[in-house]
């Protein structure tokens, strides 16, 4: 059993939902990344969500670009990755996913990738630019050790396509929730109501929403009916600005939106 | 019998495929069975036909070059001249058909990448040409080094984006259009300019460049009664050389070259070589060989031609190198700058850089065949662009009188 999947239906037990918050690792350096990590999960995140920096991030947006970038200029190394899971899960309990686009994953070999995440203490993938379609050697390393899997779901995708994102993914299925690309949006997009109940039509049972939400009313808002509320470029902003203790702060604050009274 | 020549995606061999966001995969399917259908349909194939005869200039002629030949050990050369076309370039041929497939679809924005802005112009052409919106992305580096292009889409109507992220060339520029798209993909098709990328782009690309071999196979044995020992071509993506090189990939007899940019040289750390110096692995969308570090981040390409300025390579083009097919060689900025002089001088033809790096790998290919070889060429785009470059290059520019026209009033 995933324990993602769990941690997500213990919080909708509890009458609300979970929230899933990003931020990459080595920015503004390794160190401060993991503190930083730690600290959303002692301000109310329930699963961690960690970039990997990537050279050519197609599905970000300017924020995350930015600190992706410097993470790389500043020398992160794909074993910079294992290293930050290892610390933050000695820290804290919360399950850890990793996000990383697929060729930093081919390249270290799918295999050992995983059986490293595992040894790490990690979770699973997040896979933005990897569809179950091209999946092949990730199902099955990831049956092998038991990682969770995370695939997007589209606006545009066609129902057989949400059915697959569903049968294939564990721990949840990433709900894009407007079509583009991270960052902050005033409003999420209606799509993500919709595309959440089709998904639920062909059998989910764990889908968190992510791309755009920056606000507790909008995590509020995403979890009324959602099974997860997922933020990256406001923590990262906060991080860039004002460091661990701000995004401590708005971690905090948007945690403040997975309360069910709205006070 | 399966020939090399039909092979239609999404895979050749263990490279193309599709790995993009999910965002995009019902874009991709929609494009994909719009192309299947256009391929058989005589109404389109009829548009694109009367559009290549009576705006692009096709066919294009084929010039046989003897004096420059002279310096390539006397064999025949013969040059494809795609130079000629409209917009000075091959890029319009498969410029024409995407454009007319995104009007089927119903998309009123075209968006394109653009290294030596080659593509880009061919983009806004078509865009001014059938009243759509175009935007433009290209790298900062590029925008300097082809100012001369940017001012052409600018005329032609289009918008151009300059791109700040990375390495500021076409790797970045091609990120950012696949951004564009993936949050504007129901007004917008995204008129991608080479063999890369995701399925079915690489399969679309060369199927419009096609025409280029076909016409130059039956051009050649017209006026040499036989088919070339060996045609060559320069690949960054590789859009022109898989243009040539298709209607060949059955004539057994036939060689076929690719010349890769190799920068300040292939052993340096300044090069463009992919093939070369890369290894398989993911890049915009496609599976194929790419420039990377151990941990498969893209490193940076290096060319003093900005349409080759490219660290990755269309999955054909990895797949017909392991096959054994096709033979891809590294030829550096100085080669490719003294061939572009040397078929200036001896032809009064000004090539491209980017085709300037096949004139240079077909001078030493030249000179290993013999006089008794013919030598097909494939001259992708004419040199305008870029006198600015080998103006500085060969020092002959008159440094005050450019500064002069620099803080001249319009």
């Amino acid at each position: 059993m995933s324990a993602v999947e769990d941690v997500i239906a213990a919080r909708k037990a509890a009458g609300s939902g979970a929230f899933v918050g990003y931020l990459p690792v080595g920015f503004p350096d390794l160190a401060t990344s993991i503190e930083a990590a730690v600290a959303l999960v002692e301000n109310g995140v329930d699963v961690l969500e960690l970039g990997l920096p990537y050279s050519d991030p197609v599905m970000d947006g300017t924020v995350i670009q930015k600190a992706t970038q410097a993470a790389l200029a500043g020398g992160f190394r794909l074993a910079h990755g294992f290293e930050a899971v290892a610390a933050i899960t000695a820290r804290v309990s919360a399950p850890v996913l990793v996000m990383t686009y697929w060729n930093p994953v081919l390249q270290y070999g799918v295999d050992r990738f995983a059986d490293d995440l595992v040894a790490a203490g990690g979770a699973g993938l997040i896979t933005p630019d990897l569809v179950p379609d091209e999946a092949g050697p990730w199902l099955a390393a990831s049956d092998r050790t038991g990682l969770d899997r995370v695939f997007l779901a589209a606006p545009s995708s066609t129902d057989a396509r949400l059915a697959q994102a569903v049968a294939t993914s564990r721990g949840f299925v990433y709900a894009v929730s407007t079509m583009g690309i991270t960052g902050a949006r005033s409003d999420v997009d209606s799509a993500a109501r919709g595309l959440v109940a089709r998904l639920r039509d062909v059998g989910a049972t764990s889908t968190c929403v992510g791309v755009g939400i920056s606000s507790a009313e909008q995590v509020r808002e995403v979890l009324g009916y959602a099974d997860g509320a997922i933020v990256g470029s406001a923590l990262v902003t906060a991080l860039a600005d004002g460091g661990v203790g701000a995004v401590a702060r708005t971690a905090g604050a948007l945690a403040a939106g997975t309360r069910l009274t709205t006070s | 019998m399966t020939h090399l020549r039909d092979e239609q995606g999404p895979y050749f061999g263990e490279y193309g495929g599709r790995f993009v966001p999910e965002s995009l995969i019902a874009a991709l399917d929609e494009l994909d069975a719009a192309y299947r259908a256009a391929k058989t349909d005589p109404a389109f194939q009829a548009e694109l036909a009367q559009l290549h005869a009576t705006y692009t200039g096709r066919p294009s002629i084929i010039t046989e070059v003897p004096r420059f030949a002279e310096h390539a050990g006397g064999a025949r050369i013969i040059l494809k001249r795609e130079d000629l076309n409209h917009t000075g370039s091959h890029k319009i041929n498969n410029v024409l058909g995407q454009a007319l497939l995104a009007k089927r679809l119903g998309k009123t924005r075209l968006i394109a990448e653009t290294g030596a802005g080659q593509h880009g112009v061919a983009t806004a052409t078509a865009a001014a040409l059938f009243g759509m919106e175009c935007v433009v992305y290209m790298g900062e580096v590029d925008t300097e080094r082809q100012a001369l292009n940017v001012a052409r889409m600018r005329l032609l109507g289009a918008t151009v984006i300059p791109v700040k992220t990375g390495s500021r060339t076409l790797k970045d520029a091609i990120n950012d259009a696949l951004r564009d798209w993936v949050a504007n993909v129901q007004t917008t098709h995204y008129l991608l300019g080479t063999v890369a990328g995701p399925h079915p782009f690489p399969v679309m690309v060369r199927d419009f460049h096609k025409i280029i071999g076909e016409e130059a196979r039956q051009q050649v044995l017209d006026l040499t009664g036989r088919l070339p020992d060996a045609v060559t071509a320069c690949v960054g993506g590789g859009s022109n050389a898989m243009g040539i090189f298709h209607a060949f990939l059955d004539d057994p007899g036939v060689a076929l070259y690719g010349y890769e940019a190799a920068g300040e040289g292939h052993l340096t750390e300044k090069h463009a070589a992919t093939l070369t110096r890369g290894r398989p692995g993911v890049l915009h969308g496609a599976r194929s060989y790419l420039l990377q570090d151990d941990d498969g981040q893209t490193i940076e390409s290096h060319s003093i031609s900005a349409g080759l300025d490219y660290p990755g390579v269309g999955p054909e083009h990895a797949w017909l190198n392991d096959i054994g097919r096709a033979t891809y060689l590294p030829v550096t900025d100085d080669e490719a700058m003294q061939a572009l002089r040397l078929l200036s001088l001896t032809e009064g033809i000004i090539p491209a850089i980017e085709s300037a790096h096949a004139l240079a790998g077909t001078i030493k290919l030249g000179k290993e065949l013999g006089p008794e070889a013919i030598v097909l060429v494939n001259l992708s785009g004419r040199g305008d662009k870029d006198m600015e470059t080998a103006g500085k290059y060969f020092d002959i520019l008159d440094a005050e009188v450019l500064a002069a026209d620099d803080s001249a009033p319009l």
